[in-house]
């Protein structure tokens, strides 16, 4: 029992290890400050590693955008966007530009205030957690420099609270432009998203529940040594809650078979509808902010974090790591969206409560047996060995399934002919 | 007339349902349908669509123009399938003008090129047809495919007419013009390339089943209710009706082939039932493996050498009228002409196929939510041109 509480004792503790942030980091390595200012150094630190989070982390939706319009293309025997710089790198630029200029339009009969509003807080609150995702470390002395903003010890509990407020943000905006698709497409979105985080939830608690910290950072020390400790092979549940978060990530990003909030064919554009120019840029920075951040979660909590594949090779603190990893997961989002066709509403509910809350109950179960059991929550093989097993005839029995109905399918792609 | 008049959907005070005015300009309504929606949340309680935005006087035109001259008219109507179109025109004008002791009858190699044309053009309808069906469900990629295919057809359309869209080939009596040199070769490059297409498209969407639990027992339009709307095409033979005029009363020289008219079935593997939007969209795709193996055997058999028009004076059909139809893409194609013996109609009268799917809508949409209108109208599969003229 003192496994399954151990929760809560570590949300009392203030100082998590022996890591630092990154304005500790930038106090390490950034010539000593004028005297008059020595008292505010701390602050000044923390203010600059704040921005260069909030000037780099905008950046990852611009690349995401024109990655998202070439995977596309790549998947649409397209080119993709090819005038603006070579091979079209710079239309995300050039949008961008083109959306400031715009006029700024407020349908009439609005409520303006809101309608102002939402954007703003739909980006802070996509921004906002990033802030407790760590993005790598190095080590400096004995002294471990994490590159995070802010070190949190509820880290995890965190994120999902700041993200669970876009959805209000979602709902101003529909409510705002005085539109029945807006309403309509809004109103859906908090129906989606409210009910995808319980899985969420309930598949990060039964990571929390093996690694027994709510610090992001934490998470990611305990995923030390290689491909083998990553969490998502700790027990075979983790295995499955890893699938449960991604389905369910995808969900609450709003994104194809789950794009329903925003579902073009029949709500035109969802709770953004009405909105133009400059506004309508942010809510696309904040969509693709929020896919970004979700992926970094999953890669975080299931696959590694910033931690290599092969223990003891971190590239740069492991950043390029982390980025390949949750950069794979993405373009996976946007394999999928270019892939699948859109649920109904009914059934977008009737996956969430029917089948995955029920899975991820059995999961913190599964975990909670399989701790008591084979004691998950140090990583050794004696843990490890059965959950590998168990996941391999798992993955093997599945993959015979999935392929039991494709096996006489076989084609050949002949050219287009040149007429 | 007072009820005829009003069929706006009045709004109730203090209830919790809301008027939702889906179009004229929405992305799904596929064109400038307006549907009036009386939603209960998300579930259609009442769907009444609107025409006539794209009204363009079709049938009035026609009275003031000469035979030839409304040809370009059709191309207009359902612009999807523009050959289609000429060639119902000019079958109908056709069997009037046979009366003609002048007029000589089409010749064999006009006959040929109009099949060949004709069913190309059913390919491409088809594919573009199953292309926004694939956008309207959601997924984008499907729709890029069909537009990829569709455009090699355009391709080949343009090297025989000059034109992408509004081709105005078929003319009263003929063709307007004989194919280029190698176009049976370009002809036969593309449906060796395309052929395999469709399974691909098959895996790819038909059979997804994300695809499948949109569209399977979905508005479901049985056979009676199809018969007695009058609804044709493919969306009848989804309801398991056997009947194509190709195949039942042929025309110009299609009984000379050798194909199936695929109808819907039910599929317990999947949950299909007759008449559903699954099963109407599986019809389509059916059916441009059929319009590959009659472009086939026509590439097999020798295209018999001569002119491409027929001999006559002038287009003067006798006075009388005619009724005559010919399967369109999306259904029995129908064009009434009164004749007076002038060289204009007196009257002229299109029978659109779209229009009455369109009128099935308002019964199939009851009691389903908003994303199953979308799954209709698309799998209806409606041109909103040839609805209004």
């Amino acid at each position: 029992m003192r496994q399954f509480f151990g929760i809560f004792g570590n949300l009392s503790e203030v100082t998590v290890g022996s890591s630092k942030p990154l304005a500790g980091l930038l106090l390490e390595i950034l010539p000593p400050l004028p005297a008059f200012l020595e008292e505010y150094e701390q602050l000044l630190a923390m203010i600059t590693a704040c921005g260069i989070f909030v000037g780099v982390v905008p950046l990852i939706p611009l690349v995401l955008v024109l990655a998202e319009r070439k995977v596309s293309a790549f998947i649409q025997d397209r080119t993709g966007p090819m005038r603006v710089g070579p091979w079209g790198i710079l239309q995300t630029l050039a949008d961008g530009v083109k959306l400031l200029f715009k006029e700024d339009l407020i349908p009439p009969y609005g409520d303006r205030v809101l309608f102002r509003l939402a954007p703003y807080i739909i980006v802070c609150f996509s921004l906002a957690a990033f802030v407790a995702i760590p993005f790598g470390a190095i080590d400096l002395g004995d002294e471990r420099y994490v590159f995070i903003v802010s070190n949190l010890n509820i880290g995890i509990f965190y994120i999902l609270a700041v993200s669970s407020v876009i959805v209000i943000g979602i709902i101003m905006a529909g409510w705002a432009s005085n539109s029945k698709w807006s309403l309509l497409g809004s109103l859906r979105s908090a129906a989606q998203m409210v009910s995808y985080e319980i899985p969420v939830g309930l598949s990060i608690l039964s990571v929390i529940m093996v690694v027994q910290t709510l610090n992001m950072q934490g998470i990611v020390d305990q995923q030390d040594g290689g491909l083998h400790s990553w969490l998502i092979f700790r027990t075979p549940f983790s295995f499955i809650a890893f699938f449960v978060f991604f389905i369910s990530a995808i969900a609450e990003v709003n994104r194809t078979p789950f794009d329903l909030p925003e579902a073009e064919s029949e709500l035109v554009a969802g709770f953004h509808t009405e909105y133009s120019g400059m506004r309508f840029a942010l809510f696309f920075i904040a969509e693709y902010a929020n896919m970004f951040a979700v992926c970094a979660i999953a890669v975080t909590l299931f696959l590694g974090g910033w931690q290599g594949v092969l223990p003891g090779i971190d590239i740069l603190g492991g950043l390029p790591g982390f980025v390949f990893k949750t950069l794979f997961l993405v373009f996976v989002m946007m394999w999928i969206r270019w892939t699948l066709p859109r649920l109904r509403v009914d059934q977008l509910m009737n996956l969430c409560w029917k089948y995955l809350i029920p899975v991820s109950f059995f999961n913190i179960l599964g975990v909670g047996i399989w701790m008591l059991i084979f004691g998950a929550d140090t990583m050794d093989m004696k843990s490890l060995g059965p959950s590998l097993v168990v996941i391999v005839i798992a993955v093997f029995i599945l993959l015979k399934q999935v392929f039991k109905g494709v096996s006489g399918t076989k084609r050949e792609t002949t050219p287009v002919p040149s007429s | 007339m007072a009820t005829e008049e009003s069929k706006f959907i009045e709004v109730q005070p203090f209830s919790d349902e809301m008027v939702l005015s889906m179009g004229p300009q929405h992305p799904s309504t596929h064109g400038v349908l307006k549907l009036e929606l009386r939603l209960d949340g998300e579930i259609v309680r009442e769907a009444i669509p609107h025409i006539g935005y794209l009204h363009r006087c079709f049938e009035k035109h026609a009275e003031n123009l000469s035979y030839p001259q409304i040809i370009p008219f059709t191309d207009r109507m359902d612009y999807i399938s523009a050959m289609n179109q000429n060639w119902g025109f000019c079958l109908a004008v056709e069997k009037m003008m046979a009366a003609d002791e002048k007029f000589s009858g089409v010749p064999e190699r006009a006959e040929y090129l109009r099949v060949l044309v004709g069913e190309l053009n059913r390919i491409a309808s088809h594919l573009l047809s199953f292309g926004t069906y694939g956008m309207d469900i959601g997924a984008f990629t499907p729709f890029l495919y069909a537009f990829r295919d569709r455009e090699e057809i355009l391709l080949l359309f343009e090297e025989i007419c000059g034109a992408r869209l509004t081709y105005n080939y078929i003319r009263i009596g003929g063709v307007s013009r004989d194919m280029p040199p190698n176009w049976l070769d370009h002809v036969k490059n593309f449906i060796d390339y395309f052929e395999p297409k469709v399974d691909e498209y098959n895996t790819l969407l038909t059979e997804n089943k994300i695809f499948i639990a949109r569209t399977v027992k979905v508005a479901v339009l049985d056979e009676d209710m199809a018969i007695n709307y009058g609804i044709t095409g493919p969306n009848l033979r989804g309801a398991g009706k056997k009947w194509d005029l190709r195949k039942d009363e042929p025309y110009s020289i299609y009984d000379r082939f050798d194909f199936d008219v695929p109808i819907g079935h039910d599929i317990p593997r999947i949950g299909a039932v007759l008449g559903d939007c699954w099963n109407r969209y599986k019809v389509r795709m059916d059916e441009m493996k059929e319009s590959v193996r009659i472009i086939r055997q026509i590439l097999n058999q020798k295209i018999p050498e001569g002119p491409i028009m027929a001999q006559y004076k002038a287009v003067r059909p006798p006075a009388g009228e005619i009724f005559d139809r010919s399967e369109a893409p999306r259904g029995e194609l129908g064009f009434y002409i009164v004749s007076d013996g002038s060289v204009k109609p007196v009257r002229l009268k299109a029978k659109s196929p779209c229009f009455t799917a369109l009128s099935a809508l308002q019964e199939l949409s009851k009691g389903l939510m908003v994303a199953d209108i979308i799954a209709i109208i698309g799998s209806i599969d409606i041109v909103m041109g040839e609805i209004d003229r």
